[in-house]
């Protein structure tokens, strides 16, 4: 099948008071049409800049895309002029963000806000897209939708106004809903109505999701790909069941680690050490290096290529021919998985 | 809506009353009194103080004030000292040169400051910004008086283009459009240099307001929905950075009206202002008093109608 997005060795950087920061380092992933592809990663390995990336949503001038495509159905969007990415943006990809409690307009109401979109790419009526509101709060499960669709954001709660953006990504039907940190801000329960809705949609709607997240919880329950991410490049990239069965990369494993399991009760949580190095301070070799526990002097020389074992993407020294630990007398599988965690 | 308006108006009453007190009292603070300005100097100091003792000046001052007030309410505002006119009637004489004046200027203040904060706002760390921002700190800071001579001298004394003073050409018996023409010809220089520090000021409210509702997630959100840039920014974010500009509106009513004295004294202008000057110098108290009171009312007034803009402007306000 051929692939709806492709992204191609992907650079953004940012440029504050002269200096360069790579937020994203030559990132590649691709997604098909229906696929769920889980980008997963801590505060400030590039997940969010990844997706703005996508949709050419990077502020300039601090920020710009020096390099890389990004093919949305054959085309580079990256290339593409404003006027053609805002036909792209809301219509064909669109998005939904972390923050459910700001990211909508206080001063205007939901339905206005729904029918924004319909308007401006499917040509509808104010009428016509009103009806279309309705139908699609109905749809995201917002119960008494007539009466909900003249209401302002305030007057809803946080899992209530998710439901409305994704009401809002969903009205023209995309063939990309980009979802960033979707259900971060939302309490648990909540939580997982909202994964589920997003299930349930992607099935019936067949929209492709690129999922961005640092909870592998989420990722298990809804992916079906994973791409893990750390300071500005991918280094693991997999199917989810070989992902969460078998993780290659140290910092995979390590996030794995830190994820309290129900079944083993632990006295300590064990969190990967140290703290995700700011991009400029990492001079040479593996990005990882500072807070690896294998680290080895190649690591610190040189940067690890992605690595393809047989479809198991992964950068990381380890895999390579020439690889000589000395010491450590363990092998990269064994660490056990908690899928489902 | 209509509870809370009610509410308001029943608060103002007990300020109004208030305002009547410090009125009067600022009055009876002052030095001299009207005696001194309107007396005969030949007159004996006995009858003076017959004459004052007739006038009820003599009163205690509770007795005075309510007498005053008394006659305030029944729409008596006195009589000046000089020419005993009733002050009411002057005042309304007076009214609607000063109407045209500062509702030019204020209508001028928002239609030019705000538009040229959005396009500081979204021109930001370019040119434009940078000039705009110097003109808006000479704006502020230019007092009117220097402003509005500069400008007598170069477009009405130098150029010729606009007339020094007036409301209307003196002797010309226009009608119709050329009338209308005449008042606009008139009207500009002095709305101009009275709106200058308003507009300056709104700008730089808007500018600012404008710049933190950008940085907000809904304006990524409205980006995310290919909304053309126009329509983010005059849409999604116009709408939300005029809420506290909104305050600077409540606010400008009277700094107008008061700037007035000044402006219109400076182009003869026949409205409040020049009116309030002559009296002050004149000590004309009784016109004194009803300006002052005219002005408190002004200023409720504003706060009130800022308040119910406030509601009609952010939803998540209501009374």
């Amino acid at each position: 099948m051929e692939n709806l997005l492709e992204v191609n060795n992907l650079k953004t950087y940012f440029y504050n008071d002269g200096a360069e920061t790579a937020a994203v380092d030559g990132v590649s992933f691709e997604l098909k049409k229906g696929e769920t592809l889980g980008l997963v990663g801590e505060s400030g390995s590039g997940k969010s800049v990844t997706s703005l990336s996508i949709l050419q949503l990077i502020q300039k001038p601090h920020g710009k895309i020096i390099d890389g495509e990004v093919i949305f159905k054959g085309k580079d969007l990256v290339k593409m002029g404003e006027k053609e990415i805002r036909r792209v943006r809301g219509n064909d990809i669109s998005m939904i963000f972390q923050e459910p409690m700001t990211s909508l307009n206080p001063v205007f109401t939901v339905g206005n806000q729904i029918m924004e979109v319909l308007t401006q790419h499917q040509g509808l009526s104010k009428k016509e897209a009103r009806v279309r509101a309705i139908e699609m709060l109905k749809v995201v499960g917002i119960p008494s939708a007539e009466q909900r669709v003249d209401q302002y954001p305030h007057q809803l709660s946080g899992g209530m106004r998710q439901r409305v953006m994704i009401a809002m990504a969903l009205a023209c039907n995309p063939d990309l809903l980009i979802a960033d940190e979707p259900t971060t801000a939302l309490d648990v329960t909540t939580q997982a109505q909202i994964l589920e809705l997003m299930n349930e949609l992607k099935e019936k709607l067949e929209t492709a999701i690129l999922l961005i997240t640092h909870d592998l919880g989420v990722v298990a329950e809804t992916a079906d790909k994973v791409a893990v991410m750390y300071l500005g490049r991918i280094v693991e990239y997999s199917d989810v069941e070989t992902f969460f069965e078998e993780p290659k990369h140290p910092y995979s494993q390590g996030l794995i680690k830190s994820v309290p399991s129900i079944d083993n009760r632990v006295d300590r949580l064990n969190p990967i050490i140290g703290q995700v190095p700011h991009p400029s301070e990492v001079k040479s070799g593996c990005r990882f290096a500072s807070r690896c526990e294998r680290v080895q002097p190649i690591c610190l020389q040189d940067e690890p290529n992605l690595i393809d074992l047989q479809g198991h993407k992964v950068r990381c020294w380890m895999y390579s021919d020439n690889w000589i630990e000395k010491g450590v007398e363990t092998n990269a599988g064994e660490v056990t998985s908690s899928r489902g965690a | 809506m209509k509870k809370y308006l009610i509410k308001r108006l029943l608060q103002s009453i007990p300020i109004l009353i208030g305002i009547t007190i410090m009125t009067f009292a600022i009055m009876q603070l002052s030095p001299g009194n009207p005696m001194q300005t309107m007396i005969d100097p030949k007159i004996s100091s006995e009858e003076m103080q017959r004459a004052q003792e007739n006038l009820g000046l003599n009163d205690p001052l509770p007795v005075q004030y309510f007498t005053w007030i008394k006659e305030v309410f029944t729409g008596n505002l006195g009589y000046t000292v000089k020419t005993g006119q009733p002050v009411g009637q002057l005042i309304l004489e007076r009214l609607p040169a000063t109407l045209l004046l500062t509702g030019t200027a204020f209508v001028m203040a928002f239609v030019v400051g705000i538009p040229l904060g959005v396009y500081s706002a979204t021109n930001r760390f370019k040119a434009p910004d940078y000039v705009l921002t110097v003109l808006s700190f000479i704006g502020i800071s230019i007092p009117s008086f220097f402003f509005g001579l500069g400008m007598i001298f170069i477009f009405a004394l130098k150029l010729g283009w606009m007339p020094t003073s007036g409301m209307v050409t003196i002797g010309a018996d226009l009608t119709g459009f050329a009338k209308f023409m005449d008042y606009v010809k008139h009207v500009t220089m002095p709305s101009i240099v009275l709106a200058l520090p308003t507009i300056a000021v709104v700008m730089r409210f808007t500018r600012s307001s404008m710049l933190e509702v950008l940085n907000q997630d809904f304006i990524r959100t409205a980006d995310s929905k290919g909304l053309s840039k126009l329509k983010v920014n005059l849409k999604h974010a116009l709408r939300n950075a005029l809420i506290p500009v909104i305050t600077i509106f409540g606010l400008s009513i009277p700094f107008l009206f008061g700037g007035a004295y000044i402006t219109e004294h400076i182009f003869n202008w026949p409205g409040m202002g020049s009116l309030g000057i002559q009296s002050i110098v004149a000590r004309e108290y009784p016109v004194i008093m009803a300006l002052n009171l005219f002005t408190s009312i002004l200023v409720m007034t504003g706060n009130l109608l800022a308040d119910v803009m406030y509601a009609w402007a952010d939803p998540r306000i209501r009374y």
